[in-house]
């Protein structure tokens, strides 16, 4: 039996470099004005499992990820980089799912993929912010949970001991395997794809995706099985309807504000030496270095 | 997300060459690994995307790994410690994320775990990481050993040492010495063979050696003890594993400071003989160092974009009287006479590769069958011109390298003559390029052949038979006047038969077939992009003046000046 990794994934708009368009005038964000990514820890979260195979033979990675028919990408991305497998949890019924209703679909998505050893997600996502969605996913499938992970330390048949990074410092746990993780932003960043591995996947794709392709796939896909990306709806996890989407969801925006920073005071300093001593000691009181 | 190849529509430009067709079918051999390797294209379309986004991977890794290591690598360089040399630390995270990312071995056949990549995006990949850290884009480049050992060696030596390249194994050419530098023919070092074993031995010293301490090395060694010359040189393979060479010193450099330059103390080093005996430097030597000229090509075309990059940031932020200095004619001609050599040496880089690839590409298929007569005719051909572009190549763009190097330090002012920016590492960085690997003065010796012969006359003729756009008919009918211009020269100089006056000219007749060469092919991009017509017209310009210069000196020299010239010969 393999040593089996689900790792959940989401792909997100690139919030780390917005430009004017980021935001529709209602506050909420402009999906179609942002490059789509791989949520940067996911990627971490991604490294740690890969790292685990590089050690151990018998290991198998699945990537879960839920969202729209184009977050396939996120799929390839990890087979470029050595997932072994991928399923994208497409349906409309889950559009506008809060962070209760896409834990339920995660669960039961890693539910079917029983009997596996690890679940390994990131932290957060650049999106949300939430940080919810691992553990919740970790309570419904009642797995012991260990949250800002930085480090995978050891992994045994039974066990696993992880390197938590934490506001003052870090910890060392042991938890019984099967476990969930979620992997902090200041864990080894993810690897690069491997050139063997794009040429071997990049034709890898979602039923969805064969359908709005003019080349012909059917005998690629028939020759090479691996290249087809399987696609779970609500009926493939059997759930239920009143827990999905904006009806499963209790989040409600209450409202959102536009935040303009604008500068309140300003200094004008000379540029001698005390007074750039004044400014540092300044700096340094205020916390704003240092 | 910075991404070297993404950021430079150039580049794509010549991987979509259309001779690129005839390069991957030749490269592929018609398709046969399709349904051996799970990775392996089924035509040319897969095969040029592939290209494509493999080299998306090497543009993303150059940006946002190895250019963001490089000024800490040229700051603290590679350490000796117990006879062990310890690279940078950027510089090993460099080389672990390009093994992650399976780009060591590009070029090797799948059989042998690379990916069989032709010259061109090989090629390609050299540039974009010698743009983002040139000294580290010689540890990356000495991978061309390995396409040595796949040419020659034996099959049993190949099947061993070849798959640990693309595992992330190092290498090394262990050629000069300290009295054998450009004049390898007087290499010292010994091999032995044990009579009752038939196993070799090293021992002797090497010296200036890059990346000296590598996994891998090819060392050139004298194994017939009473030869003197060149043909008494063979090619070895030593094993770092054997542990016993010594590393007497890294050397102290003026630039790519990442790349340790060794010193090497054979003592009793087991070797394999690579191919056959005495081929060592005629042969094996000489094709090495072909491709480590192209190698230094794209080395030259890379740190030069660095430069003009960080020169028009520059130019563009800085504010003299009240305006940016790029708004300055002194100036903005300085950064468009960058951008005109760098389209040019380009142009010539990929042309190079392009011929390159197609007589290698005949040369691995003759090993499975015999050539027909056209493609033995191809092959011959290929090869010949091959090689007279490979040392205008080496000599233009490492020499335009350090002019652009210079020009964008100038565009700085007093800042770029500190350490605050990046253009005083890539001016000295820019510095080794027309030394190593054969030095300008040395690419001149290669190529005049080339203009006595008269092989790059009739490839200007061959590109004067190219169509052209009726706009651009102008810049052509001043390249065929070049030509005449050229032809002419030519003849007057060789007519005298006086090899030390034609040697004293070389130089300046080597220069006026580049500039024409560079001319024709800058016309072609034109032909094919009408982007690149300022850059053609002002090279052109450029070379017009530059050729009517040298004809001028030749045309008013005679054989008796060239005694004002030897004053320190007495």
């Amino acid at each position: 039996m393999s040593f089996r990794i689900v790792v959940l994934a989401k792909q997100v708009p690139d919030t780390r470099n917005v430009g004017k368009d980021a935001m529709k005038a209602d506050g909420t964000v402009n999906r179609g004005a942002l490059p789509a990514i791989f949520n940067p820890e996911d990627l971490h979260a991604l490294e740690q499992a890969l790292r685990i195979k590089e050690n151990r033979k018998d290991v198998e990675i699945i990537l879960l990820t839920m969202g729209p028919p184009r977050a396939a990408d996120i799929i390839r991305e990890a087979l470029y980089r050595g997932a072994d497998k991928g399923y994208l949890i497409t349906d409309r019924k889950f559009a506008g799912s809060d962070t209760l209703a896409t834990s339920y679909v995660l669960s039961l998505a890693v539910k079917k993929l029983e009997p596996y050893h690890l679940v390994i997600a990131g932290r957060q996502a650049i999106d949300g912010d939430t940080a919810q969605v691992g553990p919740q996913v970790g309570e419904k499938l009642k797995l012991p949970q260990v949250t800002y992970c930085e480090e995978i330390l050891d992994v045994n048949k039974k066990n696993i001991t992880i390197k938590r990074r934490l506001e003052r410092g870090v910890e060392t746990v042991t938890s019984p395997l099967p476990t969930l993780i979620t992997v902090h932003s200041s864990a080894a960043s993810c690897r690069p794809r491997n050139a063997k591995l794009l040429m071997q996947y990049k034709h890898a794709r979602t039923v969805s995706e064969l359908q709005e392709e003019t080349k012909d796939y059917t005998e690629m896909l028939s020759n090479k099985p691996y290249l087809r990306i399987e696609e779970w709806g609500v009926t493939d996890l059997d759930a239920k309807v009143e827990q999905l989407g904006i009806s499963g969801s209790p989040t409600k925006v209450k409202k959102i504000e536009n935040v303009v920073f604008a500068a309140k005071e300003s200094v004008v300093l000379s540029s001698d030496d005390n007074d750039i001593d004044q400014l540092m000691k300044d700096l340094i009181e205020s916390h704003v270095i240092g | 997300m910075a991404n070297f190849f993404n950021d430079n529509p150039s580049l794509k430009f010549h991987l979509n060459h259309p001779l690129m067709k005839k390069i991957i079918r030749l490269k592929e051999k018609d398709f046969a690994d399709k349904d051996k390797y799970d990775f392996a294209p089924a035509d040319f379309e897969d095969t040029l995307d592939s290209y494509h986004k493999v080299l998306e991977i090497v543009g993303e890794i150059c940006g946002e790994t190895i250019a963001p290591n490089a000024e800490l690598v040229d700051t603290f360089g590679p350490k000796l410690v117990n006879n062990e040399v310890i690279y940078a630390p950027g510089t090993a995270q460099n080389h672990e994320t390009l093994t992650k990312a399976g780009l060591i071995g590009m070029s090797l056949p799948r059989e042998y775990g690379g990916l069989n990549f032709s010259m061109v995006p090989y090629v390609i990949a050299a540039e974009l990481v010698s743009r983002a850290d040139a000294g580290f884009a010689n540890i990356w480049g000495l991978q061309d050993c390995a396409e040595t050992i796949h040419e020659f060696a034996d099959e049993e030596i190949k099947k061993e040492f070849l798959p640990r390249f693309n595992k992330g194994a190092t290498a090394a050419m262990d050629l000069t010495e300290p009295d054998a530098g450009s004049d390898l023919q007087a290499v010292q070092l010994k091999a032995t063979q044990d009579e009752k074993t038939g196993e070799w031995k090293l021992n002797g010293v090497k010296r200036f050696i890059t990346n000296g301490d590598a996994d891998i090395s090819l060392v050139l060694a004298r194994s017939e003890p009473d030869s003197t010359d060149g043909r008494g040189l063979s090619l070895f393979l030593y094993d770092r594993k054997d542990k016993a060479v010594k590393v007497r010193r890294i050397e102290n450099k003026l630039g790519i400071k990442g790349s340790p330059t060794c010193e090497l103390v054979f003592k009793d080093a087991p070797a394999l003989l690579i191919g056959s005996r005495k081929m060592g430097l005629i042969k094996y030597v000489m094709s090495l160092m072909n491709s480590a000229r192209l190698g230094v090509g794209a080395q030259s075309v890379g740190i030069a974009e660095a430069a003009y990059r960080e020169a028009i940031k520059y130019a563009k932020e800085r504010e003299q009287f009240g305006k940016a200095i790029v708004q300055f004619p002194a100036v903005y001609e300085m950064l468009s006479l960058m951008r005109a050599k760098i389209d040019a040496s380009r142009s010539l880089l990929y042309e190079t590769a392009r011929y390159v690839d197609i007589y290698k590409a005949y040369s691995f298929i003759q090993e499975d069958r015999k050539l027909e007569p056209e493609e033995r005719n191809d092959f011959k051909y290929h090869s010949r011109i091959a090689d007279v572009l490979t040392p205008l190549l080496k000599l233009f763009a490492s020499e335009y390298c350090n002019q652009i190097a210079s020009d964008a330090l100038q565009i700085h002012g007093g800042a770029g003559y500190m350490k605050d920016f990046p253009v005083e590492r890539l001016f000295r960085d820019a510095r080794i390029t027309n030394i190593y690997e054969g030095t300008s003065q040395l690419q001149v010796v290669a190529a005049i052949r080339g203009v006595g012969n008269g092989t790059y006359l009739s490839l200007m003729r061959k590109y004067e038979e190219a169509k052209v756009k009726p706009e651009f008919e102008f810049l052509k009918s001043i390249l065929v006047d070049l030509t005449d211009q050229y032809e002419s020269v030519v003849a007057k100089v060789m007519e005298l038969r006086n090899n030390e006056l034609i040697d004293f000219h070389s130089r300046r007749l080597v220069e006026m077939a580049g500039n024409i060469i560079m001319g024709y092919l800058l016309l072609q991009d034109c032909h094919r992009d009408s982007s690149y017509h300022k850059s053609t017209e002002i090279f052109i310009r450029m070379a017009s003046t530059e050729n009517k210069a040298r004809e001028e000196y030749i045309r008013n020299f005679e054989e008796k000046d060239l005694g004002n010239y030897k004053i320190l010969l007495g």
